[in-house]
């Protein structure tokens, strides 16, 4: 793709393309880099502004309700519309407030989910640092989030946010581990914690070969990991039913309580990027990234795309759906249910792996 | 807690099954009232905006007995009299000032309740708005012309009432 894009360039210039490529060149991987990075983030923050007004009518619809209709055609101009508002608000600092903590509070939370991106394979060749510990990274960028929520919740100087921060440690802590030690399985049956690799290793297999492709997905053989994942991710991007830190009923909006206008959006934007994200992982390890669900169709980021429009759509469908967890049920639930049925899932998957029955080689 | 219950909670049964029924309501027919296009219908005893009457010689119904001044729960109303020739050629008391605080009008209806000659009245208008704090503080003057322009109004919604009364 560079080279057809400096093609393009070297066209649209003519002659004085020697001269200013001379210029141009000892910075041009610099360059490049950022078009990249534009190119992933543009469509990313269009899709998160575009996820809370389809979250709207989702909702609005299960309730029986339309849901926004009004500004623009089908209601479509409506997160355009809340973005301006929160744009051009004030952002208020409450005067107990720790200033340099409380800007840094949304900057921590939006960064790790942004950053995130950096390694998620969208389609073959289609990422923009093709590392072989994407996993690790994965893991430890989205581990970084909790810091925005804790920074906040602390610096605000305040009640609620200090009650969220606490939640959100704890809660998202312990998921964490569940969400990691569930992962482990893929890495095990993927051999590579490549993330591009981890979609590769779920091309082969038995069903594959028949064309049946999405029996040989990991889902299918690593189902309870799937579903401990899944309801993880819900749990680590603190959405309904586990959104008490949030909470609106126990503490107001808890770490975002004292912040307004863009800062508060950040904590807004943050929350989407991370649902996105966790619906691009759960398709890359578990419902095989780009690939076609049956042999006639061709692979590519449609797949992808349309797997992660159905696991948000999922996530919205619970928050639709479910009330809320009590703290010690989401704590019995993260601690009691899925960490020890996780680890004896790792027993089995690797016995199963060692056994004649493998389904990996 | 039963083998079956066992099975259940551990394959999510309850969780799909709710998940099932919002499911099924987002293909529902939706409930929501357009309201600047369409609106709910609305009962004759609806209790709007307020409107004083007159009878049909152009005179006012009101006689200010006070009545509703001193039903008035949020004392909303504030009435002054005095006595004078009415339209029959006959001396009779009659009000200068008759004035309704909507701010702090709680729409109880008990004015027009307590009303002993219908002048004071609850209209069907609800869409009304003030753009300053004074706005909202209707005269006599702007509740008889309420009464002037929604007369046919009021007097069919009456005319409707009038066997349950």
């Amino acid at each position: 793709m560079e080279a057809t894009v400096l093609h393009f360039f070297e066209w649209l210039w003519g002659p004085l393309w020697e001269p200013l490529w001379a210029f141009v060149k000892p910075v041009w991987p610099l360059i490049w880099t950022l078009a990249k990075i534009v190119l992933i983030m543009s469509p990313l923050l269009l899709s998160v502004a575009y996820l809370t007004f389809w979250e709207r009518k989702i909702i609005g619809w299960m309730q029986v309700r339309i849901g926004p209709n009004r500004v623009g055609p089908w209601g479509l101009l409506q997160p355009i519309a809340d973005g301006m508002k929160l744009f051009f608000k004030e952002v208020l600092f409450p005067t107990a407030a720790d200033k340099k903590l409380f800007v840094l509070g949304p900057i921590m939370a939006i960064a790790p989910a942004l950053a995130a991106w950096a390694v998620i394979p969208f389609s073959p060749g289609w990422v923009l640092t093709n590392v072989d510990a994407g996993v690790l990274y994965l893991l430890a960028i989205s581990s970084v989030g909790v810091y925005g929520i804790i920074v906040s919740g602390w610096a605000s100087n305040s009640k609620y946010p200090f009650f969220a921060a606490m939640r959100a440690s704890a809660q998202m802590i312990s998921y964490e581990i569940s969400m990691g030690l569930a992962l482990i399985t893929v890495l095990m049956v993927s051999n590579s914690l490549n993330l591009t690799e981890i979609v590769g290793a779920q091309s082969k297999g038995l069903f594959a070969g028949m064309g049946a492709g999405f029996l040989s997905w990991n889902w299918l053989p690593l189902l309870p990991m799937f579903a401990v994942y899944l309801i993880s991710g819900v749990a680590e991007t603190n959405r309904a039913p586990f959104d008490v830190v949030e909470g609106e009923s126990e503490i107001v909006a808890g770490h975002m309580v004292e912040y307004s206008g863009m800062a508060f959006a950040m904590f807004f934007l943050a929350e989407y990027a991370n649902m996105i994200l966790i619906a691009a992982m759960t398709s890359i390890f578990f419902l095989g990234g780009w690939l076609s669900p049956v042999g006639f169709l061709p692979d590519g980021f449609h797949w992808m795309a349309a797997k992660m429009a159905a696991i948000l759509f999922f996530f919205l469908w619970i928050r639709a759906t479910f009330p809320r967890y009590r703290y010690d049920q989401i704590m019995r639930l993260g601690w009691k249910v899925f960490i020890p049925l996780t680890l004896v899932w790792i027993l089995g998957v690797g016995i199963w792996m060692m056994s004649p029955l493998t389904v990996w080689k | 807690m039963g083998a079956r219950d066992f099975i259940g909670s551990l394959f999510l049964k309850e969780l799909f099954k709710g998940m099932a029924v919002t499911g099924r309501y987002m293909f529902a027919r939706k409930i929501t009232v357009q309201y600047p296009e369409e609106k709910t219908p609305q009962s004759n005893r609806f209790r709007g905006l307020h409107a004083l009457r007159r009878y049909p010689n152009g005179e006012e119904r009101c006689i200010a007995c006070k009545l509703c001044e001193a039903v008035c729960p949020a004392l909303a109303i504030t009435i002054e009299s005095e006595e004078r020739i009415d339209a029959n050629g006959q001396a009779s008391r009659r009000t200068t000032r008759y004035d309704i605080d909507l701010t702090k009008c709680i729409f109880c209806g008990f004015c027009e309740e307590a009303c002993p000659v219908d002048a004071i009245v609850q209209t069907r208008i609800f869409e009304y708005h003030g753009e300053a704090r004074g706005d909202l503080y209707y005269t006599k003057q702007m509740l008889l012309a309420v009464g002037d322009k929604n007369e046919s109004q009021i007097a069919a919604d009456r005319a409707q009432d009038a066997p349950y009364r």
